[in-house]
């Protein structure tokens, strides 16, 4: 082990094919970077279409996004910043070694995010009362917006959705990370899954931050 | 975390003998070994839906198929090649086995994301295989829409779902293969003493993290179009069908990089063994890989001259083709240029390298017939085109590949394949390439279009040459099957290098022990240091 820090080199989270503790660390936080330049262009995809159809139809899209309730969208925008805002907190935590401090600051981000989820909850079922849904039961109140209104649901059922996905597999890790704070397995030399995490969750609030914008704000001056 | 401290070191094939130990195994080589048998089986199968394209080629008539079923054979001939076979075969073979060793790793990064990717590909493999059990996919490999979301009736959510899938799996391994180049190399590793290989296999990985989340995002938005009618690809309520190819070349352009840029990695470490030189201007080559990487993301508009594209953006389109061809051509000088003086052998793997550097040759030339808008407005969906991408993917991947396999087999399994067989499979593998595929150009140019099951009779002599080529070449594939096979349990011993060719994988036992190093090693000489080696081992 040439580059084996002596505190680290036989540590039990270390894996046999790496050297030592820092080179698990900086391979792990890479590759969760790597990862989501994926996931920007998966997302990039659904912005493409938002883009086209957007320039197509302007006039259908302002229409449309006026049935989208811009305060409940701004809420759910200030509780996933304070998630990550916990989020972060959770990391320091992390890299402190406190316990405590993780505990509580992944409860938090947790509840937040099942707060975000809730509200989207009850947006989409407003959609659904009003027939707002893209099939054959949608229905547009204004009848020269019909067609590029069904295509706007289209992009935002996809976007919200796929991003409703993200925050599902996000609160799947979190409890992971959670559990295992409990049991105090994250310290100062060791806390690679709570940084790594914490990447993943900044990544999909920050896919809201331009969601939010696009989809409820259009026509909004 | 095995006890085995002080017991004797076994290579990667003697740890264990279970079932499990394979299944479940975290290393890269027994993946790679699996993902071997994985595409393996579906070069067979998409093998099999291509004789039975030929056969009905034969004659002029639809008499063997109707044009239904059809439709439905060369859409899974494609599905099967392109997905299951062409994509990973380099990397997730080859690029699993070497990449660690060549860069003087113990693994990849992530050893339990690329078992997983293994479980994805097959996964994804097994929907798509179901599809056809039920009846198979009409749409022609590439869905185009509305075609695959309103007009046909087949297994088109199934299969797209095992082409998402399967797309998981090439972002795991590409995501793998980068953290590993970066964060893995052993010391002295510099990036300029990398072998071409790990340098070809890098930007491949780029392709595919960059590229494959698109095509996923956009089967996605097909699939909820086919089931829920949201109008996203379908005109009649607004939405652009269109949108759907710019999607879809976006990653599948690129894609043909994921499936070529390896075979070229493959190739410049098999002519630098076969001439027993260092590969001629090795930072070209090298950064030639990035570029068309870059350059293959912005050319996707050429699959797009005759749909609904304008002039303007189809002459751009076409100046960006004109230049991704650069960077191939300099590989391709490259590579003569350093058979120059070389001291050539006539061994297996150089033929295979030969064959590549023709076939390649004319794949390319004939990629910018095609990328010139105004030919191809003539030779558009005719069997040019068919023609020219087999000439790339058949005749650059297929014969890198097998190059490549015979190249390191005696690593692989530790044992030598039947030299004089080989060689003998190799130029049956040529020559019924080129019968299969030549006449096809021809045909093409004529005006014979693709996707066809019948066509005029005047075109059947050179359809009888193609069927004729095809039955040699399966012939031809079949025989590294048997011999591979047979050697794998009873060839002669392989030594740890037998090519006497440069590279930490030939520093190490045939077949590897399972942490391939034993002491990381300390790099002090460039890739291919023949010059220097020939001292040495005088």
């Amino acid at each position: 082990m040439p580059n084996g820090h002596a505190d680290t080199a036989h540590h039990p989270a270390l894996q046999h094919h790496f050297d030592n503790l820092e080179q698990q660390q900086d391979a792990a936080t890479f590759g969760m970077w790597v990862f989501l330049v994926t996931e920007v262009l998966f997302f990039g995809g659904m912005f493409m279409a938002y883009t086209l159809y957007r320039y197509w139809y302007p006039d259908g899209w302002v229409a449309a996004s006026h049935h989208l309730n811009v305060l409940l969208g701004a809420f759910n925008t200030a509780v996933l910043i304070g998630s990550s805002l916990t989020m972060a907190l959770a990391v320091r935590a992390g890299q402190l070694g406190e316990r405590r401090g993780q505990v509580l600051f992944l409860v938090l981000t947790i509840l937040l995010g099942a707060v975000f989820l809730g509200v989207k909850v009850v947006e989409y079922a407003d959609k659904f009362e009003h027939h707002l849904v893209p099939g054959p039961n949608f229905l547009f109140d204004d009848a020269r917006y019909a067609r590029p209104a069904q295509i706007f649901f289209s992009v935002y059922f996809a976007m919200t959705g796929m991003h409703a996905l993200h925050m599902i597999i996000g609160l799947g890790l979190l409890t992971w990370l959670l559990l295992n704070a409990i049991k105090g397995r994250f310290t100062r030399e060791w806390n690679t899954p709570v940084e790594v995490v914490g990447l993943y969750w900044h990544f999909v609030d920050i896919i809201w931050i331009f969601l939010f914008p696009l989809l409820y704000l259009v026509g909004h001056h | 975390m095995d006890t085995a401290t002080a017991a004797p070191r076994v290579d990667y094939l003697e740890n264990g003998h279970t079932w499990q130990s394979w299944l479940l195994t975290r290393d890269h080589k027994r993946i790679a070994l699996l993902y071997l048998f994985g595409v393996t089986f579906f070069f067979a199968v998409g093998g099999l839906f291509a004789l039975m394209v030929r056969l009905e080629l034969l004659t002029p008539l639809g008499d063997l198929f109707e044009a239904e079923t059809y439709n439905k054979l060369f859409t899974m001939h494609g599905v099967a090649m392109v997905f299951f076979f062409l994509i990973p075969a380099v990397p997730a073979v080859l690029g699993n086995f070497l990449v660690p060793i060549m860069i003087g790793a113990k693994d990849l990064a992530f050893p339990r994301v690329n078992l997983l990717s293994w479980y994805v590909y097959m996964v994804g493999g097994l929907f798509t295989m179901g599809a056809v059990i039920l009846g198979g996919v009409d749409t022609g490999w590439t869905f185009y829409t509305p075609y695959s979301t309103a007009a046909s009736n087949t297994h088109v959510i199934m299969t797209g779902l095992g082409v998402f899938i399967s797309g998981f799996s090439s972002i795991l391994t590409g995501f793998n293969f980068i953290v590993t180049i970066h964060k893995m190399r052993a010391p002295g590793m510099t990036w300029f003493r990398l072998p071409l290989f790990i340098w070809a296999h890098y930007a491949t990985a780029l392709i595919m993290i960059l590229g494959t989340p698109v095509v996923a995002i956009a089967i996605v938005l097909v699939a909820l179009e086919r089931t829920l009618h949201i109008g996203i690809f379908d005109p009649t309520l607004g939405g652009d069908p269109v949108l759907y190819q710019h999607l879809f070349w976006f990653y599948s352009h690129p894609a043909v990089y994921v499936m070529v840029l390896p075979a070229m990695g493959v190739i410049s470490e098999l002519i630098a063994a076969g001439a027993r030189k260092e590969i001629f201007g090795y930072k070209f080559v090298a950064f030639s890989s990035l570029g068309i990487a870059l350059i293959g993301f912005f050319v996707w508009g050429h699959h797009m001259y005759v749909s609904s594209q304008s002039i303007f953006a189809g002459l751009i389109f076409s100046v960006l083709t004109y230049l991704v061809a650069v960077p191939s051509a300099v590989k391709v000088f490259n590579w003569t240029a350093t058979l120059y003086k070389g001291s050539i052998s006539y061994d297996a793997p150089m033929i295979y390298a030969f064959g590549f550097l023709g076939l390649f040759l004319i794949g390319g030339l004939t990629g910018l017939f095609l990328g010139a808008m105004g030919l191809d407005v003539h030779v558009h969906d005719t069997y040019f085109v068919v023609a020219h991408f087999h000439y790339v993917m058949v005749g650059g991947t297929i014969m890198a590949y097998l190059g490549g396999l015979h190249y390191w087999w005696p690593k692989i399994s530790g044992r030598l394949y039947p030299e004089g067989w080989a060689r003998f499979a190799a130029l049956v593998i040529f020559v019924g390439f080129n019968l299969t595929f030549f006449p096809q150009f021809l045909l093409g140019y004529m005006g014979m279009p693709r996707r066809y099951h019948m066509y005029p009779e005047e075109w059947q002599v050179l359809n009888v040459l193609s069927t004729a080529g095809a039955s040699i070449l399966g012939t031809g594939y079949l025989l590294p099957m048997i011999y591979f096979t047979w050697s794998w349990r009873k060839g002669p011993k392989a030594t740890a290098n037998p090519w006497g060719a440069t590279g930490l994988e030939w520093t190490i036992p045939s077949p590897p022990p399972t942490e391939n190093f034993i002491e990381t090693p300390i790099v002090t000489a460039p890739a291919y240091d023949y010059a220097h080696q020939e001292e040495h081992v005088a």
